[in-house]
């Protein structure tokens, strides 16, 4: 298969990668890569593998065929540290330990940075702070994880995953079950990251948010990516009719001027109940 | 030795020399060295008490070597094989406990639920019955029989990677199929042999001698060094197989190399002194309450675990009139912990 230009210097990529799920076919010949500096954003419906794509893209599902490139070398040849050095992962399962403190959880990130006899250094320490600093949740450093609110726990795991010191972050989903505020925070968050000079890659589920702050939209369909460019370019009305299935109009968001997916009508009108 | 500066809303200290460095909770540090006085002071009575009751002073000085004769061979000969058994016994299973626990985030993942025990004795009927054993063919029937019953269950519950839940369910299917194959095997045994069979069967220290208990003790003592080795990965498991993947464990190497270690410290106990119940479930929870820590840690269970099969040692050697095999009393007190962790847990849960 001749594959588009890609960026040279992407520091994650798939060739002709196929992904496999209880020996069910998710993904099947996929190519990607993910442009340096970038937000990406991954969207799609439901079970479409955009969760086993970002598992795969960070080395946590094995490759069926293709590879998974991460700085230009196949992922499964790196030591589950090396790996951990270089790509971060939230992903959507991830239990807090009960009872655990903030500045614990947050200091769990550091895992791939140390070793049997060297389990707490200066690096740790600065690297622990910097990330409670800019999640914003320094204060909270001695508070129970189970103790606090959706969002701020959110926050703090987005803290542990920056701990971790990688230039390549991946999120799974990081703003479900978040109120609007809070996942505007979390994105927000995200937005500040990136224009830090990381690379992030995270699927989301809404389109708006999406176009917003996405410089770079992956759509996904069936395991295959049927789009992918910048928002303006590649959300439209026709490809969410098409991926979703859904009738809309595209509108410029008034504040932004970004893609804003707006449903269409379809709604049935009551019947006229008799003698009301 | 030094505070670390970050606060992280728990006291804890960092041991180091040139950048070498080990993180230590200290409130489990606390926990871990009141035990141990405790764990001192119980052998200090099951080395003074018995058929020949000596003085604690006569003890203490039968340790530091300024009395000699009789009570030198009632302490050094009789007593103290069985104390130090108790104590590394009742370790290594806690921290067998301890790491399956981890492993599968259950409280109620414990090598005694999951068949294990029950495997060994299965082995070690087989090597009894079927090929007439000495004690070194018991000991690898036992030895065998849990390693077996642990490859089983973990090839039945595997299913593209190990999963807790799945593992335990397994698990107590296999301990019921056995439980039953052992109950054939001893009905169908001459009634001499099932009486021995049925009292190593209960978990008993009687039959330790310091020919048993320096070749197990040593084995515990060396498999007890390693798992330091596994401790930070299987740690980081706390947060899930993704998370701890994604921070840079080899999630499938970690879990096999944990339970490979948790099943060879209670094989080598199982061998010995037969299937010895609850101290793997009960004496992890017990620390991890008493530490208040995230998870369970290792060292102050093993500790705890010395002491509580050191002190049912006790009950069933000195407080019960007639002796008993020391499971029965782990059974009991086990047995009502486990009553009030699962309504515990229900009532967290509902």
């Amino acid at each position: 298969m001749s594959s588009p230009t890609r960026p040279p210097n992407s520091p994650l990529q798939a060739a002709g990668l196929g992904v496999r799920y209880d020996r069910r076919s998710v993904i099947d010949d996929l190519d990607l890569a993910v442009p340096p500096g970038s937000f990406t954003v991954i969207i799609g419906p439901n079970a479409c593998g955009k969760s086993t794509l970002l598992r795969a893209l960070a080395g946590l599902l094995p490759a069926a065929s293709g590879t998974v490139l991460l700085d230009g070398r196949d992922i499964a040849s790196y030591p589950a540290k090396d790996t951990a050095r270089r790509l971060g992962l939230l992903p959507q399962s991830a239990v807090s330990p009960e009872g655990i403190t903030v500045a614990e959880l947050v200091a769990r990130g550091r895992y791939a940075h140390q070793r049997l006899l060297r389990q707490w250094s200066v690096a740790d320490e600065a690297a622990v702070t910097d990330a409670l600093r800019l999640t914003d949740v320094a204060d909270l450093a001695t508070r129970r994880v189970d103790e606090l609110s959706g969002g701020q726990r959110q926050r703090v795991w987005i803290a542990m995953v920056l701990a971790q010191q990688t230039p390549l972050i991946l999120l799974d989903e990081p703003t479900t079950y978040l109120d609007i505020a809070h996942q505007i925070e979390v994105l927000n968050l995200l937005h500040d990251l990136n224009g830090q000079g990381r690379t992030v890659v995270a699927v989301l589920h809404d389109l708006n948010h999406a176009a917003r702050y996405a410089s770079n939209i992956i759509a996904m369909q069936d395991g295959r990516i049927v789009a992918e460019g910048p928002p303006a370019t590649t959300i439209t009305a026709e490809l969410v009719a098409e991926v979703f299935g859904l009738a809309n109009v595209v509108i410029s968001d008034p504040l932004t001027g970004t893609p804003l997916v707006v449903p269409a009508d379809t709604r049935r009108p009551h019947p006229v109940a008799a003698g009301n | 030795m030094s505070t670390a500066a970050l606060d992280v809303g728990r006291r804890r200290i960092v041991v180091g020399i040139r950048g070498l460095t080990v993180v230590v909770g200290l409130r489990s540090a606390l926990v871990g060295s009141v035990m141990l006085l405790v764990t001192v002071l119980l052998a200090l009575l099951a080395l003074a008490l018995g058929d020949f009751p000596l003085t604690p002073a006569e003890v203490v000085g039968v340790v530091t070597g300024r009395v000699d004769g009789l009570p030198r061979i009632v302490v050094l000969e009789w007593r103290l094989p069985r104390a130090v058994a108790a104590v590394l016994f009742g370790a290594a299973l806690a921290v067998a406990g301890a790491i399956f626990q981890t492993i599968t985030r259950n409280p109620l993942a414990s090598p005694d639920i999951i068949g294990l025990a029950n495997g060994s004795f299965t082995g070690m009927l087989i090597a009894l019955l079927v090929l007439g054993g000495s004690w070194p063919l018991l000991t690898a029937g036992s030895l065998i029989g849990g390693l077996a019953a642990a490859v089983l269950i973990y090839l039945l519950a595997y299913r593209g990677g190990l999963h807790g839940f799945r593992f335990i369910v397994v698990g107590i299917a296999i301990s019921a199929m056995l439980a039953s194959v052992n109950t054939w095997m001893l009905l169908r045994a001459e009634l001499e042999t099932a009486l021995f069979a049925s009292a190593w069967g209960a978990g008993t220290l009687n039959s330790v001698t310091a020919a048993t208990a320096v070749p197990a003790g040593l084995c515990i003592l060396l498999l007890l060094a390693l798992v330091p080795l596994v401790t930070p990965a299987v740690r980081q498991l706390d947060l899930g197989d993704d998370a701890a993947s994604a921070t840079g464990v080899a999630v499938g190497r970690t879990r096999l190399a944990a339970v490979a270690l948790a099943v060879c410290l209670v094989s080598v106990v199982t061998a010995v002194a037969g299937p010895i119940a609850f101290v793997a479930l009960a004496a992890p929870q017990i620390t991890r309450r008493l530490t208040g820590t995230p998870g369970i840690p290792f060292v102050t269970t093993g500790i705890v675990g010395g002491a509580l099969l050191l002190g049912s040692d006790l009950i069933a050697q000195h407080v019960i009139p007639l002796t008993v095999p020391v499971g029965v009393v782990t059974v009991v007190l086990g047995g009502s912990y486990l009553v009030w962790l699962l309504i515990h847990e229900s009532r967290r849960r509902a």
